[in-house]
């Protein structure tokens, strides 16, 4: 008898993998915002609200990271262009934050203050819709994901691979940042998105709001690894790993390339605009500089770190990666780049498979 | 020439083939639209599975292929010599749709043009095509690699929610026991010796159930027991399949024992069994020639 689809779906995640997921759950659903909202301020216990939002922050970068692995660790794709689907995901749920403003912006206009500022007198077509959050809950997916499909269409079309199918990702992304300085573009220009009052009518600086927030990046990082889990371990898995290896002969025995690179790759960029949807609202600002290419390649050094082609190395990379970030940012903050680049250098060479390769390693020379 | 040298290419191998595409009105066209729909058979109502006529393909100015014209008879075990560079992989990269050609056709069956399909609907037309160099998945297991190999529909959005059942299972385990290969089933392919990557490849292509096997120098880098299995092997597999083998191992030809044809320069420069071929003196000079 064949199983249900939703049995085989969760069922790809392992019993070790769910105990994980379980702990993981109890840690940031319920003990962290317990922690941030019920412990007085002056207790030991107390998280405060930069963890809560620090953490939320690195939630939603490791949701990118594993978006990232799916098409570079699993396809054998690198793209040096994430940050745009990124940042379109939380410029998709930017607009919604603008509209919530309402009234309560400088010119207490229903113009988002910067459109005040250039003189419109009223919202772009694009704008139509905004104020609804089911529809920027769709224009999250839908954005980074349509953008994805015709460029992925072109590129996979044309069988662009390698270092000129990142290189390209890496123009896009400059091209759309450029794009999205203009202030005609509609979007705020070199300013961005920022001082967000409400979402659904709440106060978006409460704690209430910062644990759901924060809860909520948590909820979208494990379905992610449950889908990442059933995506890489079905059929279509095991046929993308083949052609990440031997394209051709994948090509030979009756496969077409083109639709599984298309779907990873979408699928991919999907994930990437909900991270950002949730970044913004977390961090308060959503600007330009999020296209910039070296976000980007920030994004696919998190994954190296992490260990390609497991889901959760990239977890633990962007993790690393990101609490080094803020503490050496402040500590000698004109080092960081030095630094960063310093470590996708030692990674590259040394530590190929990442810190999860290195536990491997470890544990095997434990074994032996 | 229709019987050569044991392999018979006359009517008795009929009865083994599908029925001719008569009974499937249409399906060109929409395997052509829909890209991966299993080819209900091929039309060899003519005894042809294969035939290239006037195929010329040129790189930057050098002829690859010169007007080449062969026929293979279905059912028919083909052999394929020539010194390096007479055309043989460019001749297999045109079959296959790798290359396409500067003018010729290229005919699989009485109504299939190769030369406007892509690669992977080619494949699904019922070609199955072995490297030169072994290509398997390495980071697959044994049992994998025969896994995606296998006849299946094999769009992206099928292979999402695909199931392995358990006649696949057996058929799989099946062809395991046919390339000698059941003991290392969970084995990463990869950690194979070349002799038994050579024998997981050719496991893979009868997964794919096709009509033609074109096969590059298959034996390549195999023990002499290897070798010798591996003819046993196709010449069982001749009169149900149709099979080019390009060799340059020439007891091997003669093992297989089937119509020998010699290429050169991108043409054919001789045909016939190996005997007789290897007696004509053109051939003596192109080999001894260089």
């Amino acid at each position: 008898m064949r199983t249900p689809f939703i049995v085989r779906f969760l069922d790809a995640t392992p019993r070790s993998g769910w105990i994980a997921l379980g702990l993981f759950a109890a840690v940031t659903l319920v003990l962290m915002p317990a922690l941030h909202l019920f412990v007085p301020e002056d207790s030991p216990f107390h998280v405060s609200t930069y963890v809560i939002t620090l953490t939320g922050k690195i939630l939603c970068y490791a949701i990118v990271a594993v978006a990232m692995d799916l098409i570079w660790g699993y396809a054998g794709i690198l793209s040096l262009g994430h940050g745009l689907f990124f940042a379109l995901g939380g410029y998709a749920f930017g607009m919604y934050l603008m509209r919530q403003i309402g009234r309560d912006g400088s010119y207490q206009s229903d113009l988002p203050d910067f459109m005040v500022f250039l003189d419109w007198k009223e919202l772009p077509w694009y704008w139509t819709g905004s104020d609804s959050i089911l529809w920027s809950l769709f224009l999250v997916l839908a954005l980074p994901g349509l953008v994805a499909y015709v460029f992925g269409w072109f590129a996979f079309r044309s069988r662009i691979k390698g270092v000129y199918f990142s290189i390209i990702t890496q123009a896009l992304t400059f091209a759309a940042m450029l794009l999205f300085f203009r202030n005609e573009t509609g979007f705020g220009g070199n300013n961005g998105f920022t001082d967000f009052k409400r979402i659904l009518g709440y106060d978006i600086t409460a704690p209430e709001m910062r644990a759901a927030l924060f809860a909520l990046s948590a909820l979208a990082l494990m379905g992610t690894l449950v889908l990442g889990r059933y995506l890489t371990t079905s059929k279509f898995g095991r046929v993308l790993a083949a052609i990440r290896d031997a394209e051709s002969r994948v090509m030979f025995i009756g496969y077409n390339p083109l639709h599984y690179k298309l779907f990873i790759w979408t699928v991919s960029a999907m994930l990437c605009g909900i991270a950002g949807a949730l970044y913004v609202p977390q961090v308060g600002i959503i600007n330009p500089g999020e296209m910039s290419p070296a976000n980007s390649i920030e994004i696919a050094i998190w994954t190296a770190v992490g260990g390609r082609g497991t889901l959760i190395g990239p977890v633990i990379g962007a993790g690393l990666v990101n609490l080094f970030k803020s503490f050496f940012t402040v500590a000698f903050p004109e080092y960081w780049l030095f630094f960063l680049g310093a470590l996708f250098v030692a990674v590259t060479l040394w530590l190929p498979e990442g810190v999860v390769g290195l536990w491997k390693r470890l544990r095997a020379r434990r074994a032996a | 020439m229709n019987t050569v040298a044991g392999v018979d290419t006359g009517s008795g191998v009929d009865t083994n083939l599908p029925p001719p595409a008569a009974d499937a009105p249409g399906w060109e066209e929409e395997s052509r639209a829909l890209g991966h729909l299993l080819a209900p058979g091929v039309d060899v109502s003519h005894k042809v599975i294969l035939y290239l006529e006037d195929i010329s393909v040129s790189f930057d100015g050098f002829k690859a292929l010169n007007n080449l014209t062969l026929a293979i008879d279905a059912g028919e075990l083909r052999c394929i010599i020539g010194p390096n560079g007479a055309g043989k992989t460019t001749m297999m990269d045109v079959i296959t749709g790798k290359t396409r050609p500067d003018s010729g056709t290229c005919f699989f069956g009485q109504t299939i043009d190769l030369t406007t399909l892509r690669e992977a609907e080619i494949a699904h037309a019922g070609i199955g095509r072995k490297f030169q160099k072994p290509t398997i998945f390495e980071n697959h297991t044994v049992f994998e690699n025969l896994e995606l190999a296998m006849k299946a529909d094999k769009r992206a959005w099928t292979s999402l929610f695909a199931w392995l059942s358990s006649e696949g299972r057996d058929r799989i385990s099946d062809t395991l026991k046919l390339i000698r290969l059941d003991t290392q089933a969970e084995r990463q392919a990869g950690l194979l010796s070349h002799g038994q990557k050579q024998w997981l490849e050719i496991g893979m292509l009868l997964m794919q159930e096709p009509q033609l096997l074109l096969l590059d120098e298959p034996v390549a880098g195999m023990t002499d027991e290897e070798t010798e299995r591996t003819g046993e092997l196709f010449k069982s597999l001749a009169g149900k399949h149709s099979l080019v083998v390009v060799e340059h191992d020439m007891a091997f030809i003669e093992q297989l024992g089937g119509k020998v044809t010699v290429l050169h320069e991108g043409s054919v420069l001789a045909e016939g069994d190996l005997a007789t071929v290897q007696a004509d003196p053109r051939v003596v000079e192109v080999y001894l020639g260089r």
